[in-house]
């Protein structure tokens, strides 16, 4: 292997990391040339998901040795199908944001682009890394650029949601803490692999710690993905932020998940002998209580942006009732259907702050009869757009989405429930979005001045809107891989012997 | 040493809990610095607690836990005091401007209305 393909699983660490470096430098003395070359590193980054993507499709598990220390000494990162897909989808929003945030490279603020690098470089250590603990300083740091992107340029309101935001997710990082050391302890190792390799080893005396760990580490990724009694910090927050930015925190929540499935399935997955599976009815129970929560939480918002982020929590919800599922086929289809509700999720957040730009600062994006948008054509059609598509009708990459979770839970026990649920879920979404439509669009005289929408926004809605169509067109081959996926979720050996196994590079 | 340690940490998450409800910006922070101390003495003590070892390997020493303080625990914990520290340098920042912003320590900017006595029905 040559240098580069070698050193390829880092890149998409590294290169966040380097140019977000560079960008602060920059940042303040050229604001548009850092821009660009922001732009330039998101699109590098996306190409490096491909190219993992086409090392890992056929579902080899790639290890990369940090400093060429094995495992279970050193920190390793691994590749596989889901991690491939996290990146991908993690790279379209970043870009779909930083385009966003093009149409006032000056009012996001000089440190914007950097902040954004930071905040990927977060996000891909996150999905790539298969320490714990290093798992843990990668939320920090996603955590940490997310407290900036939230703040700077930070309004009343957001400060108060800033503050919140800080303090819930500080103490989750306790919590976390508290877990990691807690299996130190017990198995003495922090290798995710080895973690596996070690939990159906643990002695009668231990295993109630064990189980302990791994419930607080539920706790902990409950509050990122917002699952129900934790996630009340998120329908305040996001709204909160400045549009690019909340476009880039959809895939925020997805992280959690991203962590639960992960942990889920290889700690506590098929083999971990006493211990296997014991959350997954928690998970279904709390999935399913975070959609009715989210769907109450749509019906009753008065705001464009607030439906939208409850919106996010319900599908959060339909994520975790797919993973607690607990069958490889609901876990391919909670993968398909995630980066459908992240593009959605993320177009709407921007279409609701175009909304809240263009009818000027006394209405807003409320859900109230006053002015519609200037350009209220191009802004309603965009509108209608996402909404079908978040909402689950036909022809549009919810319906898929909302179609393969169905069929893929039918045939576990609880499937009257969960088929209920969903369904009434997404009727209710329907509504609660026709009713906020038709306030602001059809109810509301013409503004008389026209706000033009800015030609970054159009540029992301355009991107988001090619990746929701992208899930549709190729629907087939796509649930395929993402069956595949969660195939290689439910036996996880082969990436634990990639793992352990690992040896490092040598120069040619 | 266990007993003393162990309800030190217990002593420690109890305050910083107590001071995180109290929903004072000012305390909250408190109170999470004392949670994070009482995590990195939890970690700490993950490692097993040991007098007179250190985790250098010297001559003529078997390079054993017997013998040894595990060193892991002690770069974690090192680790996680300076992520902690910054994390606790941004909500302090965060905490002065809500205050100077709202003219209020209370966490959501205002303070709550005063609960209304309650009255007898007739």
């Amino acid at each position: 292997m040559s240098l580069l393909a070698a050193q390829l699983p880092v890149l998409p660490i590294a290169i966040p990391l380097m140019v977000g470096s560079l960008l602060i430098i920059a940042g303040r003395r050229w604001p548009a040339g850092a821009a660009a070359a922001g732009l330039l590193a998101l699109l590098a980054n996306l190409g490096c998901a491909v190219a993992l993507w086409q090392f890992t499709a056929d579902g080899t598990v790639l290890p990369y040795l940090l400093g060429n220390w094995s495992a279970p000494f050193g920190i390793v990162l691994a590749i596989d199908r889901l991690a491939v897909l996290m990146l991908g989808v993690t790279a379209v929003v970043a870009l779909a944001c930083q385009l966003a945030a093009l149409d006032g490279p000056l009012r996001q603020g000089p440190a914007f682009p950097a902040l954004l690098q930071f905040q990927l470089m977060g996000l891909n250590g996150a999905f790539l890394t298969s320490d714990l603990f290093n798992l843990f300083v990668f939320f920090e740091v996603l955590l940490i650029s997310s407290y900036a992107l939230l703040l700077h340029r930070a309004d009343r309101g957001a400060l108060r949601a800033g503050l919140h935001y800080v303090i819930v997710n500080l103490l989750g990082s306790a919590l976390f803490l508290i877990a990691v050391s807690l299996l130190y302890g017990t198995l003495g190792t922090l290798n995710m692999a080895d973690l596996a390799a070690r939990v159906p080893l643990a002695s009668a005396a231990d295993q109630p710690l064990v189980a302990a760990a791994g419930a607080l580490l539920l706790v902990v990724f409950g509050i990122k993905a917002a699952a129900l009694p934790l996630g009340l910090w998120l329908p305040g927050t996001y709204p909160a932020a400045p549009a690019p930015v909340a476009v880039l925190f959809a895939v925020m929540t997805k992280v959690g998940i991203y962590a639960i499935a992960r942990v889920s399935t290889l700690i506590y997955g098929a083999g971990a002998g006493a211990l296997a599976g014991f959350a997954s009815p928690l998970l279904l129970y709390t999935g399913l209580a975070t959609i009715i929560a989210g769907t109450l939480g749509t019906l009753a918002a008065r705001s464009l942006r607030r439906l939208t982020a409850w919106l996010v929590v319900a599908s959060a919800g339909t994520l975790l009732a797919a993973l607690g599922s607990d069958t490889a086929a609901s876990a391919g289809a909670a993968l398909l259907y995630l980066p459908h509700t992240t593009f959605a999720a993320a177009a709407l957040f921007l279409v609701a702050g175009t909304v809240a730009v263009a009818r000027g600062p006394d209405l807003e994006d409320r859900i109230e009869v006053g002015n519609a948008p200037g350009r209220g054509v191009l802004l309603g059609s965009l509108f209608l757009f996402t909404a079908v598509a978040i909402a689950g009708i036909p022809p549009l990459s919810g319906f898929v989405a909302k179609l393969i979770v169905l069929d893929a839970v039918s045939d576990t026990p609880r499937w009257p429930l969960t088929w209920s649920v969903l369904l009434a879920s997404s009727l209710a979404a329907v509504v609660a979005l026709s009713r906020a439509g038709s306030t602001i669009f059809w109810k509301s005289p013409p503004s008389p001045q026209r706000v033009p929408v800015g030609r970054g926004a159009l540029a992301a809605l355009a991107l988001l809107a090619a990746a929701g169509l992208a899930i549709v067109l190729w629907a087939g081959p796509l649930a395929g891989y993402m069956n595949a996926a969660g195939e290689q979720l439910a036996a996880p050996s082969a990436y634990i012997s990639a793992v352990l196994a690992a040896t490092g590079w040598v120069a040619p | 040493m266990e007993l003393l340690v162990s309800s030190a940490i217990g002593l420690l998450t109890a305050g910083g809990v107590f001071l995180l409800l109290r929903a004072r910006s000012f305390e909250v922070v408190l109170g999470l610095t004392l949670l994070s101390y009482a995590v990195n003495l939890f970690i700490f003590v993950m490692g097993r607690l040991a007098i007179d070892k250190v985790p250098l390997l010297r001559e003529g020493v078997a390079p054993s836990l017997a013998n040894h303080a595990d060193p892991l625990p002690q770069a974690l914990v090192l680790t996680a005091i300076v992520i902690s520290f910054a994390m606790t340098a941004v909500l302090l920042v965060l905490a002065l401007r809500s205050h100077a912003e709202y003219g209020s320590d209370h966490v959501d900017g205002a303070e709550p209305p005063a609960p209304e006595p309650r009255r007898r029905n007739p």
